[in-house]
């Protein structure tokens, strides 16, 4: 087996476990992943091709996905400033507790969705910590537009920390002390040289937590008020098909969701592999 | 030489920014989880702890996450061995499928197990005229718990060893090492504390799931409700201590695995600085 | 208590947690009981006492399990294979689409009697203290400045019940002139501020989040709540009008069968009809049938005219079919 990566890489590969590990993969790969989305497809089978459009374009269900799209970008934008901010001051600074920061970042991975939802749901709404404090400004989060949206910014921080993070620390000294020397002020240095470098990562992660955000369901449901047309989210309304009994309108609108997210996951692998390319490409 | 972002006044602006944000934003939740599990006393925390059914919910989690691990793990080795050392066609789409899991929803996860092998399913209703039932038992939750834990080894390992390239790995099987001793004394090596992180990752996830577990486990106190579960059940029963008893000790768990991931880069970062 | 003991609780909790679910091992009968998830702790207090009864007739030990979830969810769970014996639900249609699938028989609603509901309840308010809007009925809650916590009729059989409750006022009120109808409903369905899945994501809602001015639910709930969280906060009304929510219960026959419980199940059913059960289902503020003690909770239920769902909408698919699927009466309401 392993004339096949000699030939096909044309180079002199010899390692063996070409086959071997192949095998593992395409195994669990069809059992684990693909076998089962077959049984999702299965469902649609038994609806025409009108059913399906009837269904996934229904009024609720569109409203739901303008919900879930338009707070899932907000994330995703806060997510992207913040983030960024979070890996600089990781990678560029020296401060006590900055070790626990860094810990910190993986937190909402490590939390259990639940626990994040109840905890959101109790901190702000109303009569909560945060909440109380909000009001008093005048701004309502919990039951509202903007407690998803929190909700889904905090699920998915760690996408953009943690992709941002590498590519800030492998930066080269000489690139940004050049540009101070030549006198420019840190706002055009950053946008002039550091951005150049650092704006496919951040894109990167930034569609990470956007994807993330699309699926997100536990962390949501106790924070959003599921106002219909104004609060409700697209996993809500697949829970509230199979509530119905009605297994091939949750595997329409499923089927939806999971191919908007594939593609996008295709994209953000395809785009960073030409980048990455290019990036050794010039560097050669 | 002054690097951009260096002027003090413009570092700390940051900096401050940054703790406060993080502050309010990752920290509050978690000490407002310790604060009301304790809200009424360390005794009444034990006692919730303690209590029988929240016994066998930790100890079902701990299973399924014992037994999630040791798959994950071959699936990921192998996986980032074959996407990060041969070259074949297919090779982008493979490490696209591995992001499934993160692409659906994790209650369509279960959704779709349960399609597949529930008593209605093509399999499941093979399997239960042999009278062997997979949902609503634990076989069930490991079954979907693997689905949405496996690509964190993946993940992990595919930059780290397309970033170290294979040379060490080609000289060594050039000098007549069976592939085998290769992959033990060179590549394992390398990539231990990727791989360790993966295992991390994967337990943390694999104790927290909640929305697809949800929907293969019967939530049988006592028999298939794990910790997760658990924890919306009591928060149902008006008992928000207990629930919040219970997410303190998930919380306990995602602390230990922030500190324990936190351990190994430091030590990883000394190695590096020693080498 | 010592960690140590802990530690070893647990790890005792992983080898039963291990074996108990494979279903070789049981060594005494075990009856499932798969119920709705606001029943957690009457069942709690049912089941030992089942068991205890059932040693002392019989001299052999057996263990009641429970399942709880969404009923809907529940009944879902046991088409594809969740083995319980028994169901208690809070809907009828749920046990309806177990009989449609064979797996309950047709005729389970004379199996057993009172419609094969041992107990019963209605929908109710529960508001603030001193009850500052002055809320009664039904069509003060169609007041502009009321603001109306239920959960979703679309994912709750108890949120199913007040919109059915609410339409029902309505029919009496406008003597079933159907565009009135629909204008009360309209306007009631915009005062509600949140839609929680379920029945105590609601409660959490209106009690911790200190969100609208009034919660409707089942009676027992509300009941249930205020002894909960301090009858000086909250009042509870009971409607003059409202609808009868039954508590239907069946076996699952062909799991009954294969777990060899079919007569310890039919018990199980009957046992909720005894006195001292129904006492219990009392002091749970479920409505019961047993005369004595109805009697005895007189002054605890008030008298209320309620509504069946047959005798308003036909039968329960019927209602269902018109208010409730995709499309239908419910969604046309909430349309913008």
């Amino acid at each position: 087996m392993s004339q096949f990566a000699l030939r096909r890489s044309g180079s002199t590969r010899v390692l063996p476990g070409f086959g071997l590990s192949m095998g593992i993969s395409v195994l669990f790969i069809s059992l684990v992943l693909l076998l089962p989305i077959t049984g999702l497809f299965g469902q649609l089978a038994g609806l025409s091709l009108a059913e399906y459009w009837a269904i996934i374009t229904e009024g609720r269900v569109v409203a739901s996905y303008m919900v879930t799209i338009g707070a899932a970008a907000v994330a995703a934008l806060v997510n992207a400033v913040f983030g960024l901010l979070l890996a600089w001051v990781l990678v560029r600074y020296e401060f006590p507790g900055k070790r626990l920061l860094d810990a910190l970042m993986d937190l909402p991975f490590a939390l259990p969705t639940a626990v994040a939802g109840i905890t959101l749901a109790t901190l702000y709404a109303g009569s909560g910590w945060m909440g109380s404090w909000l009001e008093a400004i005048g701004i309502n989060v919990a039951y509202t537009w903007v407690g998803i949206a929190l909700a889904m910014a905090f699920t998915s921080i760690p996408f953009v920390v943690r992709t941002v993070q590498p590519v800030l620390e492998d930066m080269p000294v000489e690139v940004d002390e050049a540009a101070m020397s030549l006198g420019a002020t840190d706002g055009v240095a950053f946008r002039r040289v550091i951005m150049p470098h650092l704006w496919p990562a951040l894109v990167t992660g930034t569609g990470l937590a956007f994807v993330r955000s699309l699926g997100e369901f536990g962390a949501i449901i106790f924070i959003a008020g599921n106002m219909p047309y104004e609060t409700e989210i697209t996993a809500l309304m697949i829970f509230v098909k199979l509530q119905e009994y009605d297994y091939a309108g949750a595997s329409a609108i499923a089927s939806v969701v999971l191919f908007v997210s594939l593609a996008l996951l295709l994209a953000i692998n395809i785009w960073q592999g030409r980048f990455v390319r290019r990036l050794h490409g010039g560097n050669a | 030489m002054q690097r951009i972002g260096d002027a003090p006044l413009v570092r700390r602006l940051l900096i401050t920014a940054a703790v406060l944000l993080s502050g309010l934003f990752l920290l509050l939740p978690l000490v407002a989880i310790f604060a009301q599990a304790f809200s009424q006393g360390v005794s009444v925390f034990w006692s919730n702890v303690s209590d029988y059914y929240t016994l066998h919910a930790i100890g079902l989690t701990l299973m399924i996450a014992l037994l999630t691990i040791p798959v994950c793990l071959v699936f990921g080795v192998a996986l980032a061995w074959l996407v990060t050392r041969f070259d074949f066609p297919g090779r982008r789409l493979l490490q696209t499928l591995i992001d499934i899991p993160f692409a659906v929803s994790p209650v369509v996860a279960g959704l779709i197990y349960l399609l597949l092998y529930g008593r209605n399913g093509w399999i499941g209703g093979w399997l239960d005229s042999y009278d062997i039932q997979l949902m609503f038992a634990w076989p069930g939750i490991l079954m979907v718990t693997i689905f949405v834990t496996c690509p964190f080894v993946a993940r992990e390992l595919i930059p780290l060893m397309q970033a170290q390239g294979s040379r060490e790995e080609e000289a060594a099987v050039t000098l007549g090492a069976s592939g085998w001793t290769t992959f033990r004394r060179v590549t394992l090596p390398n990539i231990r504390w990727a791989l360790l992180y993966g295992i991390i990752l994967t337990n943390a996830r694999a104790v927290g799931e909640f929305g697809a577990v949800s929907v293969v486990s019967g939530a049988i106190r006592g028999q298939t409700n794990t910790l997760p579960l658990h924890l919306e059940q009591l928060y149902q029963d008006y008992n928000a201590v207990g629930a919040f008893a219970c997410a303190a000790l998930l919380a306990l768990i995602a602390l230990l695995t922030l500190a324990a991931k936190a351990g190994l880069e430091w030590r990883a970062a000394r190695r590096e600085a020693f080498a | 208590m010592p960690l140590s003991i802990v530690l070893r609780r647990s790890l005792l909790a992983l080898a039963v947690g291990a074996t108990l679910s494979s279903p070789a091992v049981a060594q005494e009968r075990e009856l499932l009981n798969s119920s709705y998830d606001i029943a957690r702790e009457l069942f709690a207090e049912i089941n030992p006492k089942f068991e205890a009864w059932w040693e002392e007739e019989h001299g052999e030990q057996v263990e009641v399990s429970q399942s709880h979830g969404g009923s809907s969810a529940q009944a879902r769970a046991i088409m594809q294979g969740l083995r319980a014996d028994v169901v208690t639900f809070n809907q009828v249609t749920d046990v309806n689409v177990l009989a449609d699938a064979g797996l309950v028989d047709e005729d389970w609603q004379q199996a057993l009697d009172n419609n094969a509901s041992p107990y019963y309840s209605t929908t109710a308010f529960l508001v603030r203290k001193d009850n500052p809007k002055g809320i009664e009925n039904w069509d003060d809650l169609v007041n502009e400045d009321v603001e109306v916590v239920f959960p979703n009729p679309k994912t709750s059989g108890n949120g199913r019940y007040t919109y059915l409750a609410a339409w029902g006022f309505a029919d009496e009120q406008f003597d079933g002139d159907e565009e009135q109808i629909q204008d009360f409903m309209r306007t009631f369905l915009a005062n509600v501020v949140v839609f929680d899945t379920g029945g105590r994501g609601a409660t959490t809602s209106f009690i911790e989040r200190g969100i609208g001015d009034v919660l409707i639910s089942f009676e027992s709930e509300v009941n249930n709540i205020r002894s909960e969280y301090g009858s000086d906060d909250y009042e509870v009304i009971v409607p003059p009008t409202s609808i009868l929510a039954e508590f239907p219960v069946a076996v699952v026959s062909p799991n009954a069968e294969r777990n060899g419980n079919t007569d310890l199940a039919q018990s199980y059913l009957e046992y909720l009809y005894r006195e001292d059960t129904q006492r219990l289902l009392a002091g749970f503020n479920y409505r019961v049938h047993h005369e004595a003690v109805v009697d005895e909770f007189a002054d605890q239920f008030p008298d209320t005219d309620l509504l069946k769902v047959e005798d308003v909408f036909g039968s329960w698919p019927e209602a269902m079919e018109t208010h409730f699927e995709g499309g239908g009466m419910l969604d046309k309401l909430q349309r913008r």
